[in-house]
């Protein structure tokens, strides 16, 4: 009997953790909306890696992919809040008043927006990586391994995030090469391959042998291999695709954010956040350093990436000017997120000026 | 910015780069056009054709198959247009948007395994030559077979309706296809083989941007260029020369717009990227407006269903 008792003690607790872990793994499912297909091998891609990690990590997924960032956006919304979705990922900047409103509407659900910032409902999480760390490191080495000091930048549309970039580019490009010039092209696409490589083309024509790129797919990196210059990846390793061209890739790595915030709804720890994760935090990687860098530029380019990652080096330290000479970060101070955030104006040493 | 002869030679060149697939795929749809029938599909048959040429490139690794595959495949998508309009009398602008429709969701289908997968280089003609003669090699050497072909083709294609039986077929076809019928010349198999003829090469031109001009596949990478092939044939008033001469107008602004950008030319970004789509369409429209010539070229029955009652 007593022997009986225990037994059947120590069954039921193992049957219960079982079935705790099980309903953990089971029950909670996350949901993402992608603005563009899974298959750009850019942005939305780097995503749905990410989803997959999720996926991996044991539990259920969804995603629909080319949604508008219209009245569209908010009737999926509706659609995956309904049908027992306890998580939902809306990964692009014209999702925000959309999840806000559908927010509202379902307060169990939890909402998490990407590139954001409007967190109007206590289920309502926003969270952006600092790509702007990253293109310090590609100013860096394209500033010293430019031989023209024409370096040419395909940008897609004027809004701060890409502004940052190339103000972080050009800075840090500044910092190793004061003689360099910053051509920028507006291709207004984020994803057209063959206006990107004409873009490119045009660049290079224009004596550019290094071209960096804020727009998504691989032409650019491939034009760079045909015309012998160099480039960088955008949001995932292109290294394959030009393996001459291609010194080192920014990758965009949202996978353990994800496990993480579906872990917490899960767990019942899930909290409303304002998450900006760089390099500290592997949400912006940087790719293995191509051989072609020296090997000094290859330690250098090392330590700059461990000091962003801890804090020593941030990529807007003052003195920073703006294209008239106005000051815009004093010196010894930096930019704080809510100048980064707003960013419109061009740094000095960047030719042209913004579209309007 | 210094004038330098050959740097006008690259700037050329790469402008025809980029007009060669919208002289493929206007010259096929004029075909089909002139034989009465409008195909809107044309930018559904030409991502058909990119990710049909840059799969069978991956899979079977070689390049003639996989051009010939393309073409293929642009031939075999337009058979349903085909059957759909001529033996089901369905209605050509509805039929050819669905084309469009159902191209670019098939595509993105198939082309799930292929993303990521870098291209083959793909080999160009006379590249000794390229810098023998200063302006002129560039823009004559160094080219892929399909880029000579597409310089050739508008003055083939104008040949081939202007001087040739056949062409005098398809013409009477597209103006009067009752006139052609009762002359005993089968309307439906003519129109057919018109359809099928523009599926090739709007194929032809998918595979041109996936294996040649940015060689990779990405999902709706035609990027609208099949609506511009369409554009063309209409406002070139259905005359080849005149799609090579729009092809070239608009290839050429739009990277001449990044090329003023490049050097800083202040005007702004918005108007110069849409400057191509603009003068083009002037262009074309000042060149052609002489109403009696687009009386004549203009196919007379062009979208409507024939219908043979016996």
């Amino acid at each position: 009997m007593h022997k009986f008792l225990i037994r059947s003690f120590v069954s039921s607790l193992v049957l219960l953790f079982t079935l705790t872990v099980t309903a953990v793994a089971k029950d909670v499912k996350a949901a993402f909306v992608y603005i563009g297909p899974t298959g750009d091998h850019g942005w939305t891609y780097q995503h749905d890696v990410g989803r997959k990690a999720v996926e991996a990590a044991g539990f259920k997924t969804t995603y629909v992919e080319g949604v508008p960032e219209s009245a569209d956006a908010e009737r999926v919304l509706r659609q995956l809040a309904n049908s027992g979705h306890d998580v939902i990922f809306t990964t692009s900047f014209g999702y925000m008043n959309p999840t806000n409103k559908v927010a509202k509407e379902f307060p169990n659900v939890k909402f998490e927006h990407a590139t954001g910032y409007k967190r109007e409902h206590p289920n309502v999480s926003t969270y952006a990586a600092r790509f702007y760390e990253g293109r310090t490191i590609l100013g860096t080495i394209a500033g010293t391994m430019t031989k023209s000091n024409v370096i040419g930048y395909v940008a897609s549309f004027p809004i701060p995030e890409v502004i940052r970039g190339i103000n972080s580019f050009t800075l840090a490009a500044q910092k190793v090469n004061p003689n360099i010039k910053t051509k920028i092209v507006w291709a207004f696409t984020w994803y057209d391959p063959g206006k990107e490589a004409e873009a490119a083309k045009a660049l290079i024509d224009q004596g550019a042998d290094v071209i960096a790129q804020h727009t998504d797919s691989t032409a650019i990196v491939q034009m760079a291999e045909k015309a012998g210059v160099y480039a960088f990846g955008q949001a995932s390793d292109m290294d394959k695709f030009a393996p001459k061209a291609v010194l080192t890739s920014v990758e965009n790595n949202w996978g353990p954010y994800y496990v993480d915030r579906v872990k917490a709804v899960a767990n019942g720890t899930w909290n409303q956040k304002d998450t900006w994760h760089g390099i500290g935090d592997g949400m912006v990687v940087i790719s293995d350093l191509d051989s072609q860098m020296p090997a000094d530029l290859r330690s250098k380019v090392k330590k700059l990436q461990a000091d962003l990652a801890s804090g020593k080096v941030h990529s807007f330290t003052g003195p920073i000017y703006d294209q008239k000479g106005n000051l815009m970060v004093a010196e010894g101070k930096t930019a704080d997120d809510g100048m980064l955030a707003g960013m419109m104006t061009y740094v000095k040493g960047v030719e042209g000026d913004i579209p309007k | 910015m210094i004038i330098d002869i050959n740097f006008v030679g690259l700037i050329i060149a790469s402008i025809m780069a980029s007009a060669v697939p919208l002289i493929l795929a206007s010259c096929g749809e004029l075909i089909t056009e002139r034989s009465g029938v409008l195909n809107l599909g044309v930018e559904g048959m030409m991502i058909i054709g990119a990710i049909s040429g840059f799969a069978l490139m991956t899979v079977t690794g070689s390049l003639i198959v996989a051009v010939f595959g393309a073409m293929l495949a642009g031939v075999l998508i337009s058979t349903i247009f085909a059957f759909l309009t001529q033996t089901l009398i369905t209605n050509h602008v509805a039929t050819g948007l669905a084309l469009t429709i159902f191209g670019i969701g098939i595509s993105a289908m198939i082309g799930k395994n292929f993303v990521g997968i870098p291209g083959k280089e793909f080999p160009v003609l006379f590249e000794s030559l390229k810098d023998t003669i200063p302006l002129i090699s560039p823009i004559l050497f160094g080219h892929s077979i399909v880029f000579y072909f597409a310089f050739a083709l508008p003055f083939m294609t104008n040949y081939f309706l202007k001087k040739t039986k056949i062409g005098l077929i398809v013409r009477a076809v597209g103006d009067s296809p009752e006139s052609a019928s009762n002359q005993g010349i089968n309307v439906r198999l003519v129109r057919y083989a018109c359809i099928l003829y523009g599926g090739a090469m709007s194929g032809l031109a998918g595979a041109y941007l996936s294996m040649i001009y940015t060689p990779q596949w990405i999902e709706n990478m035609t990027g609208g260029r099949g609506w511009i092939a369409l554009a063309l044939v209409v406002f070139s008033t259905w005359n080849p020369i005149k799609i090579l001469i729009g092809a070239m107008i608009f290839g050429g602004l739009t990277i001449i717009q990044f090329h003023m950008q490049a050097i800083g030319v202040r005007i702004p970004v918005q108007f110069l990227t849409a400057l191509p789509y603009i003068v083009t369409i002037i262009v074309l429209v000042v060149i052609s407006r002489d109403s009696r010539k687009i009386r004549l070229s203009t196919p007379s029955s062009l979208g409507k269903s024939f219908h043979k009652d016996n």
